[in-house]
C-alpha cells in the first residue's frame, strides 16, 4: 500500500471512530494562502505556517464533507488501479455520486486542493493531473521515459525535435535524464523559445532551453526541479521586464505559490536565478517600453508590502522600486529593435559573463 | 330627534365690488346695476355647479355614491331601532348609460310627513348636530342623489315607506326644487305594502358600471364584511344575484349620543350654540350642553373667562366668547365618555377577513379609545398574511371608517399616511421609504367616532390629526409585532427544514464514501448512516408545520373573494376589436 493510500485510510478509520463513539468528526487542512506562508532561508522556499481550517460536521458542512470523503475515495480508487484523471474528468466522475455531485469544476477543484493540502501531498500522488501542458524541451537533454506497454526504457534525444520541442508530461516523477549541458535556461514567452530553438543556440551556449509559456505549471515546475537536483545544473531565468515576470513567474518558480504552499517543497525550485529582463537591463539596452499599466502597479506594491520572498529579498525590492519609478515595462522580444538575433549575439551572452546583473 | 334646517350663511352675504378704476359718481350706479343681479344663491344650485365635493364627479361614482348614501341610511336607521337589517339592492342597466336604483330596507320607516324633506330637501337630517356614531353625518346624501338623478335624467324619485303593520304604506314621487331647496311633490299615494315596516327608495340617474376596486360590488362586499349582523341580497347590472348573508346575529352595541366635549368646540360653533340655548344662565349653558363640565370646572372656565355665572348665554359678546374658548383650552377636564363608541370587536373584524382572503396569517388589534378634538373614537385593525395574496406589489388596504368601506381617494387619507409611514422593513415587509410597503399582505383599518373627520362632503378621505395619526399608528406597530413573531418563526422553520433535508440528503453519501475506502459491508454502511442521522439531528426537536394549507380557513369564501373583483378576460376582448383598428 502506498503512503497515499494509508493516509486516506487512517483518515478514514478517524472519521469513523468518532462516528462509533458519537463525536462530531472534524477534518483539518491548512489553510492556502499568502497570508499562511513564510520565507525560509534555509530551504529557499515558501513554507506553510501553522494556520489550520477545521470542518466539523455540522448541518452545514456535511455537504462538503461528503464530497471530501467521495474524492479521498476516488483518488484511493486511482491509486490502487494505477491510473489518473484530469480535474476535469474528476469533475465528470462526481456526477456518480448522486446529491454529493459537483455543479461546477471549480468546486471540485476545491474539494481537490483541500484533500491535497490535507494529507501534504501533490495532487498527482493522489492520482489527478492538471489539462494544461507542461512546458517544452530542446537542449542537450535525454529524457529517460518508459514504454507504456511493455515497460521498456525509451530515451528521448532532445536535439532531435529539429524546429519542434520535447513536451514535459503531467507526472515527471519516473523520468531520468542524462545531459552534458552546464545549465537551463527556462524562458517565460514561446515566440522567444522559437527563436532560440531555430538559431540552435543550445548548441552555441550548451544548455537545456525550457518554455514555461506564462507562469510554469506544477510538472514544468518539478521537471524543472529534478532536472536540476539530479544533475546540478545552473537555473536560469528569462522573462519580460515586468511585475508579472518578476513576482508570478520567476517568484513561483523559485520559491512556490501562497495557494500550492502545503506543496511547494516538490515544486520550488531555490537555486534558480533570474537573469532578465531586469529594470536595469531597460535602461542599459534601451529597451523600447510600454507604461507600467494599473495592475503592474497594484502588483509592484502588494509584492513590497506583502510577499515574505520579497521582504527577504532586498535586491528584489530595490529593483521594484526602481521599475515604479521608471514607470515602465519591457518585453523580452524588445531586444528585436537592435536586431532580430541580438538577444543570441550579444543580449545572452553578455547577460551569462556578467553574473552581477542578474537578480536573486 | 332634533330636526333643523341649516343656514349656510357663506351664500348668502353679496359679492364685494372691485371697480376702483371707475369714478365715484359712476361707481354708485354701478352698486346699484349689480345688486339687481345679486341674488340668494340657494344651496341646491350651488351644489348643482359643485357636484364634485358630494362624489358625483363622474358616471361610475356617480353609481356607487348614490348606492352608497342609501344604504347607509338603511343600516343606519335599522341600527338605531335595533332591528337586524335586511337589504335588497338592485341596479338595472337602462341602456343609454341610465340605470335604475332600487334599495329597500327593513328598517323602522319615515313618518309620512318628513318623507318629502328627508328625501328632497338638502341639508335637512337627524345627525348633523347629534355626537354619535353614525354612517351618515351631515343629512346630504340621500338627497343629494336624489338632486344628481333629477338632474341627469330628469325622472323623481320614488320612495315608499312603512312604519308599522297597523300603518299603511305611503309613496311618494319627488323632486327638488332646485331653486327654493324645498320639495316638489310629484305624486303622493297610499299603498298596501306586505312588508311590516321598511323603506325603499328608486332613483334613475346616468351612471356607468364596471366591476373593479372601485364598484358598487366591492362597495357591498366590503359593507358585508364591516356589518357582520347586515343581511344584502344584491342583483348587479349584469342580472347576477349576490346574497351576502348575515355573519353574525347580535346586534352591534346601541352607541349613545354625547354631547359635545368643550375641547372640540369652535368659536363659531360656540357662538351658535349660545344663541339656540334654552338654558338661563351661562354657567348652566356650560354644565348642561356639554359633556364632562360639572359645576366646579364650570365655574374655573368662567372664572378664567372673566365672565359672571349668572350671565345670559343670549348676552355673551364675540369678545367674552373668544375668552370662554381660551379659558376651555387652559382648564382641565376630564377626557368625554368611550360608550358612544361602537366598535365591531377584533373577532368579528378578523373573521370577516378571513371570508375575503384565503391567507396562512391573521391578526386584529383594537385600540382602547381615545380623543381628538374632543371626539372620542377608536382604532380597530385586522392583518391578513401569506397564502394565495400576490407576492409583488404593494400591500392591499382596507379602509372603513364608521362602518362604511372607503374606496376613493385612498392617497389623501390619514389610514395610507398611518401605514406609509409605519416602517414595515423590521416587520417583515418589503419597503421604500415612505412609500405603502411591499408583500402578500391585506391590512383593514377602521375608524369609529362620534365625529369622524373628513377631507371632503364626499367622505372618502380622513382628516389627517395626529391624534388619529398616532393611534393608527399605534394599532398597526401591534400588527407588526403580531407578523413579525409569525415571519421570523415561519422563517426559522424554513431554514431548519432546510438543514435538515440537506443532512438527509448527504449522509448517505459520506456513509457510501466510508464504506468505499474501508471497504466496509453494505450492514456497517446503513449502521454509519443511523449513527450519522442520530448525531446530526439529536439536537433538533419537534418542527412545526408553517406550510400554508389552503383548506385550513373554513370561513374562506372564493366566491364572495371574487365579487367585485374585475373580469380581465372579458375586458381583454372588449378591447381586442380595438386594438386590431
Amino acid at each position: 500500500m502506498s503512503e497515499v493510500q494509508k493516509k486516506i485510510t487512517e483518515k478514514a478509520k478517524d472519521i469513523y471512530g468518532n462516528i462509533k463513539r458519537k463525536n462530531k468528526p472534524v477534518l483539518k487542512s491548512p489553510i492556502r494562502a499568502l497570508s499562511n506562508v513564510r520565507y525560509d532561508s534555509g530551504d529557499g522556499f515558501f513554507e506553510l505556517n501553522g494556520s489550520m481550517k477545521s470542518r466539523t460536521l455540522t448541518a452545514s458542512t456535511v455537504k462538503t464533507f461528503a464530497q471530501t470523503l467521495k474524492m479521498m475515495s476516488f483518488s484511493k480508487d486511482l491509486i490502487e488501479t494505477d491510473d489518473i484523471a484530469t480535474k476535469r474528468e474528476a469533475y465528470y466522475v462526481s456526477k456518480n455520486w448522486g446529491d454529493a455531485r459537483f455543479k461546477e469544476q471549480t468546486e471540485s477543484d476545491t474539494v481537490m486542493d483541500d484533500v491535497e493540502a490535507m494529507f501534504e501531498v501533490n495532487r498527482e500522488q493522489l492520482g489527478f493531473i492538471p489539462e494544461e501542458k507542461g512546458g517544452e524541451i530542446a537542449g542537450k537533454l535525454i529524457v529517460i521515459d518508459k514504454n507504456l506497454d511493455t515497460g521498456k526504457e525509451i530515451r528521448i534525444d532532445c536535439t532531435k525535435f529539429g524546429s519542434g520541442a520535447y513536451s514535459i508530461p503531467s507526472n515527471v516523477e519516473e523520468l531520468k535524464f542524462e545531459t552534458n549541458a552546464k545549465f537551463i535556461l527556462a524562458i517565460e514567452t514561446a515566440g522567444m523559445f522559437q527563436r532560440l530553438v531555430k538559431h540552435n543556440y543550445w548548441k552555441k551556449a550548451n544548455c537545456i532551453l525550457i518554455s514555461m509559456g506564462g507562469v510554469p505549471t506544477r510538472a514544468c515546475r518539478r521537471f524543472i526541479r529534478r532536472l536540476s537536483d539530479k544533475l546540478k545544473l545552473p537555473v536560469l531565468v528569462f522573462t519580460d521586464g515586468d511585475p508579472y515576470g518578476f513576482l508570478n513567474i520567476y517568484r513561483t518558480l523559485k520559491v512556490g505559490s501562497g495557494n500550492a504552499a502545503h506543496i511547494n517543497r516538490y515544486f520550488c525550485v531555490p537555486q534558480a536565478k533570474f537573469i532578465g529582463i531586469t529594470p536595469q537591463d531597460i535602461i542599459d539596452y534601451k529597451l523600447p517600453t510600454h507604461p507600467l499599466k494599473d495592475v503592474d502597479v497594484k502588483r509592484i506594491k502588494d509584492g513590497i508590502k506583502n510577499d515574505p520572498f520579497v521582504q527577504h529579498h532586498k535586491k528584489w525590492e530595490r529593483a521594484l522600486k526602481q521599475l515604479m519609478q521608471m514607470r515602465v515595462r519591457a518585453e523580452q522580444q524588445a531586444l528585436a529593435k537592435h536586431g532580430l538575433n541580438f538577444v543570441i549575439s550579444n543580449y545572452l551572452p553578455e547577460k551569462l559573463k556578467n553574473q552581477e546583473t542578474w537578480l536573486d | 330627534m332634533t330636526e333643523t334646517t341649516i343656514g349656510l350663511d357663506a351664500f348668502n352675504e353679496p359679492k364685494e365690488e372691485d371697480n376702483k378704476t371707475s369714478k365715484p359718481q359712476k361707481k354708485a350706479a354701478k352698486a346699484h346695476e349689480l345688486a339687481k343681479k345679486q341674488r340668494e344663491i340657494s344651496i341646491a344650485e350651488f351644489f348643482e355647479k359643485n357636484r364634485h365635493l358630494l362624489g358625483f364627479d363622474n358616471k361610475r361614482k356617480a353609481l356607487l355614491t348614490t348606492v352608497k348614501e342609501a344604504v347607509d341610511n338603511a343600516l343606519d336607521a335599522c341600527d338605531e331601532a335595533g332591528i337586524l337589517p335586511e337589504l335588497e339592492i338592485v341596479v338595472t342597466d337602462m341602456g343609454n348609460d341610465r340605470f335604475r336604483i332600487s334599495i329597500e330596507d327593513n328598517g323602522p320607516g319615515i313618518v309620512k310627513s318628513q318623507i318629502p324633506k328627508i328625501f328632497a330637501k338638502l341639508l335637512y337630517g337627524s345627525k348633523f348636530h347629534s355626537l354619535k356614531q353614525n354612517r351618515g353625518q351631515q343629512g346630504i346624501g340621500i338627497s343629494a342623489s336624489v338632486m344628481y338623478g333629477q338632474l341627469t335624467t330628469g325622472r323623481a324619485a320614488k320612495i315608499k315607506s312603512k312604519i308599522g303593520e297597523t300603518h299603511p304604506a305611503h309613496y311618494y314621487e319627488l323632486k327638488i326644487d332646485t331653486q327654493k331647496n324645498k320639495p316638489a311633490i310629484a305624486k303622493d299615494e297610499v299603498l298596501e305594502w306586505s312588508k311590516d315596516h321598511g323603506t325603499k327608495i328608486e332613483i334613475d340617474l346616468e351612471g356607468s358600471y364596471l366591476k373593479g376596486g372601485q364598484s358598487v360590488d366591492e362597495y357591498l362586499k366590503q359593507t358585508a364584511i364591516i356589518n357582520p349582523h347586515a343581511m344584502i341580497i344584491y342583483v348587479n347590472p349584469k342580472g347576477e344575484q349576490i346574497i351576502f348573508p348575515r355573519a353574525s346575529e347580535q346586534l352591534p352595541f346601541q352607541p349613545a349620543e354625547i354631547k359635545p366635549h368643550p375641547y372640540g368646540v369652535e368659536l363659531g360653533i360656540l357662538l351658535k350654540m349660545l344663541k339656540w340655548t334654552k338654558e338661563k344662565t351661562i354657567k348652566l349653558f356650560l354644565q348642561r350642553e356639554f359633556s364632562r363640565v360639572g359645576s366646579k370646572s364650570a365655574n374655573n372656565i368662567l372664572e378664567k373667562a372673566f365672565v359672571i355665572p349668572k350671565a345670559k348665554p343670549s348676552r355673551i359678546s364675540m369678545e367674552a366668547a373668544e375668552k370662554l374658548i381660551e379659558a376651555i383650552r387652559n382648564t382641565k377636564i376630564m377626557m368625554p365618555p368611550t360608550n358612544c363608541i361602537s366598535p365591531i370587536g377584533a373577532e368579528l373584524l378578523e373573521k370577516g377577513l378571513k371570508k375575503e382572503v384565503n391567507a396562512e396569517f391573521y391578526t386584529s388589534v383594537t385600540r382602547p379609545p381615545s380623543v381628538y378634538r374632543g371626539n372620542p373614537f377608536v382604532i380597530e385593525t385586522a392583518l391578513a398574511y401569506g397564502g394565495t395574496l400576490q407576492t409583488d406589489g404593494s400591500i392591499q388596504l382596507l379602509r372603513f371608517a364608521n362602518k362604511v368601506p372607503l374606496l376613493y381617494q385612498q392617497g389623501a387619507c390619514a389610514i395610507t399616511d398611518s401605514i406609509s409611514k409605519t416602517s414595515w422593513r423590521s416587520y417583515g415587509l418589503h419597503q421604500s421609504g415612505n412609500n405603502m410597503p411591499q408583500g402578500p399582505c391585506v391590512i383593514l383599518v377602521h375608524i369609529a367616532s362620534v365625529w369622524v373627520p373628513f377631507t371632503s362632503e364626499a367622505k372618502e378621505a380622513i382628516a389627517h390629526y395626529p391624534e388619529i395619526i398616532k393611534e393608527i399608528k399605534l394599532a398597526l406597530q401591534e400588527l407588526g409585532r403580531n407578523l413579525y413573531r409569525y415571519v421570523s418563526k415561519k422563517r426559522k422553520v424554513h431554514d431548519e427544514l432546510k438543514k435538515r433535508s440537506y443532512i438527509e440528503k448527504y449522509i448517505p453519501s459520506v456513509a457510501e464514501a466510508l464504506k468505499e475506502i474501508l471497504q466496509y459491508s453494505d450492514v456497517e454502511e446503513k449502521n454509519i448512516v443511523e449513527l450519522l442521522e442520530e448525531l446530526l439531528e439529536k439536537h433538533r426537536g419537534h418542527v412545526e408545520d408553517v406550510k400554508f394549507d389552503e383548506t385550513k380557513n373554513v370561513e374562506y369564501d372564493e366566491e364572495f373573494a371574487n365579487i367585485g373583483k374585475e373580469e380581465k378576460e372579458e375586458e381583454k376582448d372588449e378591447r381586442s376589436p380595438e386594438e386590431n383598428n
